[in-house]
């Protein structure tokens, strides 16, 4: 996809089971088997430098697991995790490693994140505390305030403690806190997707704008496609635990490939009021314990067939650099939609 | 699907709502209007904290305490429904004004299965024998969509997915055919796939049965899929109502203008979304004049002092000093 010199953070062949086997003593006697969730199943990502890579896809398909992965709260199964060309896999257990202060962390519930026991100025103040970065309490006073500005607040907010604060203020305060151990790498999971739309655009923005100013490489984790659309450089598009379609997001946007980002982008609600008599597709994500065999979108699939059933399709890069999981597309079977591509363009 | 409609379905007449703290009441909803024909489609959109939802509990008679209607009225179908009885309530409810929650996990009983929640409110609403009560309800799992339901009738509603538990809901809604249904942001908990299923199925249902739905929810573009009209809320007002396409296209407030434009879209080239500085007031502290007037890039010194009054203007109606003169 990327030059791989230039990715910062690079994930290759990643995997996450969960052991969810009933007790020995139940397996033994009950005979009941083994029983493994597939929360991410092999998957690759290269994310360059200063740009926003995006994980988009529905609830259980193991995006959150992804970001988890990524900045070691997990450890993975198998496959590694490399930045700057290092390998970290498991290093980042390490609380004291500099690559830990590298590689920080937004989280989705800003009423959740905060310890609701601390004066902002102490949350704030804690990366930096952590890692050794402040060694008065003056210099560490003038950076809080500094932070603080730099996210949209005031400079005076420090002593107030975060139940004061509105979603979108906390979340301001949440963003200041991964910012403030000066960090190459952010993993944001579902960042605005517990706000409003008005202040989901100011975060969005300030994002964007942080990302400009300090050089930010994020992984953006989200289901909602239009904030994917706005602030990605990147795509990955996931379903039950692998990359089905990844690729520039503009690219992936103007001419999706992949059954499945197809429907997605079919269900963005159409701002502009044509009332498209869209038929959504039927089918829900099935229980990732039990995937289908072959390609787990098959039962859903509309373009689905013999081969599907069988043979699981791996990534294969097309000619405009998007890759694609699907024997369909690989064997030409299906035409790029044009009617989709249209729109997107038109607007 | 006009205002102007001779027969209103349902009337909501200088609605406010008051929240009685130590602190004095607080206005929840203050002084809201607005008309709802046979059949049609009515979003109600606005910020947590607006008090749409209020708006829909007060309307199905489910106001709690410390909360209370203080001023104005609601009719149904041209009579008073504020002031009934909780039991004269109670039997207007679910047969002639249905619910949908959003969490269809809390709105429906673990311990019961989905066959016997149904058949329950069916005998509760219509004349029918348990027998044919659970004809109807297999029949109406069947129109909801959901597959094989003479073997999932019986199941419990933990071993139905979250789409399949909020089309269960419907169906509980749908029970007694009623000519309104409340649906609080009823696809909210849901994935973006589920999400346009539910509201295709809500739609063609509310089509064929000639019900009206008052569709509350925070997200824009379920308004523009589904609603014919649509109503803004602001801090317990409204501030704009009109046809969805009117609302969305060329809205006319100055909040609809910023809310608009900060909702991202697929296909735009923009490098920045419209921000609105600033956040919605608490209820505590709503400002003088209109409530919006703090965050508003157009705003002068009346709007501080003055309240502004719905007032027609092309086809929607809007609250904003403005556009004073122009009606």
């Amino acid at each position: 996809m990327t030059n791989l010199n230039s990715s910062l953070v690079s994930v290759k062949g990643i995997k996450k089971h969960f052991d969810l086997s009933p007790p020995f003593l139940n397996r033994l006697i009950e005979r009941k088997p083994v029983q493994f969730l597939r929360a991410v199943d092999g998957l690759d990502i290269d994310i360059p430098r200063g740009t926003t890579f995006s994980l988009v896809g529905e609830s259980g398909c193991g995006k959150s697991t992804v970001a988890r992965l990524v900045v070691g709260l997990y450890e993975p199964t198998q496959g590694e995790i490399s930045f700057e060309g290092k390998d970290i896999t498991g290093v980042l257990s390490y609380v004291n490693s500099d690559i830990r202060r590298r590689i920080q962390m937004i989280f989705q519930d800003p009423y959740a994140s905060l310890n609701p026991r601390w004066r902002v100025r102490d949350i704030i103040a804690e990366p930096m505390r952590c890692f050794g970065l402040v060694i008065d309490p003056s210099s560490e006073q003038r950076e809080v305030a500094r932070l603080l500005e730099l996210v949209g607040l005031n400079s005076r907010d420090g002593e107030k403690f975060p139940h004061e604060f509105s979603g979108g203020q906390r979340q301001r305060i949440s963003i200041a806190r991964a910012i403030s151990s000066n960090p190459d790498f952010l993993v944001c999971d579902e960042p605005t997707s517990a706000l409003d739309v008005s202040v989901q655009a100011q975060i969005l923005n300030l994002m964007k704008d942080l990302q400009k100013e300090l050089g930010l490489t994020y992984l953006f984790i989200s289901h909602d496609l239009a904030v994917v659309y706005f602030m990605s450089d990147y795509i990955g598009v996931m379903y039950l635990g692998k990359l089905v379609e990844t690729g520039p997001a503009r690219k992936v946007f103007a001419n999706p490939a992949h059954p499945y980002t197809r429907l997605l982008l079919d269900t963005i609600p159409d701002m502009n009021m044509q009332r498209r008599d869209r038929q959504p597709v039927a089918g829900e994500v099935p229980n990732p314990i039990t995937p289908p065999a072959g390609c787990a979108f098959h039962p859903r699939c509309p373009f689905a067939f013999d081969r599907c059933k069988k043979e699981a399709p791996t990534l294969h890069k097309m000619v405009s650099g998007v890759g694609v999981a699907c024997h369909a597309v690989q064997e030409g079977l299906l035409s790029l939609p044009s009617a989709m591509s249209n729109q997107v363009e038109q607007s | 699907m006009s205002q102007t409609h001779s027969n209103p379905l349902l009337e909501v007449r200088n609605l406010t709502i008051d929240f009685d703290t130590r602190h004095g009441a607080l206005r929840a909803v203050d002084d809201i209007s607005f008309q709802l024909a046979p059949g049609e489609i009515l979003g109600l959109v606005g910020e947590s904290g607006a008090g749409k939802s209020l708006t829909g509990t007060a309307i199905i008679g489910l106001l709690e305490s410390p909360g209370y209607i203080s001023g104005g009225e609601i009719l149904f179908k041209g009579e008073r429904i504020d002031n009934l009885t909780q039991e004269e309530m109670r039997r207007l409810r679910g047969r002639k004004i249905g619910a949908i929650f959003q969490d269809p996990l809390t709105s429906l009983n673990p311990l019961l299965t989905v066959g016997t929640q149904l058949i329950e409110t069916i005998l509760t609403h219509l004349d029918m024998n348990r027998e044919q009560a659970r004809k109807r309800a297999l029949e109406l799992l069947e129109e909801v969509g959901i597959p094989a339901p003479d073997q999932r009738i019986d199941n419990y509603p933990h071993q139905f997915s979250g789409g399949m538990r909020q089309r269960v809901v419907i169906a509980l809604a749908l029970c007694a055919n009623p000519m309104l249904i409340i649906a609080d942001e009823p696809t909210t908990a849901l994935d973006v796939s589920i999400q346009a299923q539910i509201l295709s199925i809500l739609k063609k249902l509310c089509y064929e049965n000639g019900a009206a739905i008052i569709l509350v929810t925070h997200d824009m573009g379920v308004i523009a899929e589904t609603a014919d009209r649509v109503a803004v809320m602001y801090a317990g007002r409204l501030v704009e109502l009109g046809p969805v396409d009117q609302v969305i296209k060329a809205p006319k407030h100055p909040y609809t203008v910023g809310l608009m434009g900060s909702i991202p879209v697929v296909g735009s080239q923009a490098e920045r979304l419209i921000q609105i500085e600033g956040a919605m007031p608490r209820l505590t502290d709503i400002p003088n004049g209109c409530a919006f007037h703090p965050r508003c890039g157009q705003a002068f010194e009346l709007c501080s002092s003055r309240k502004p009054e719905m007032r027609q203007l092309d086809k929607n109606q809007v609250a904003c000093l403005l556009f004073e003169g122009e009606s």
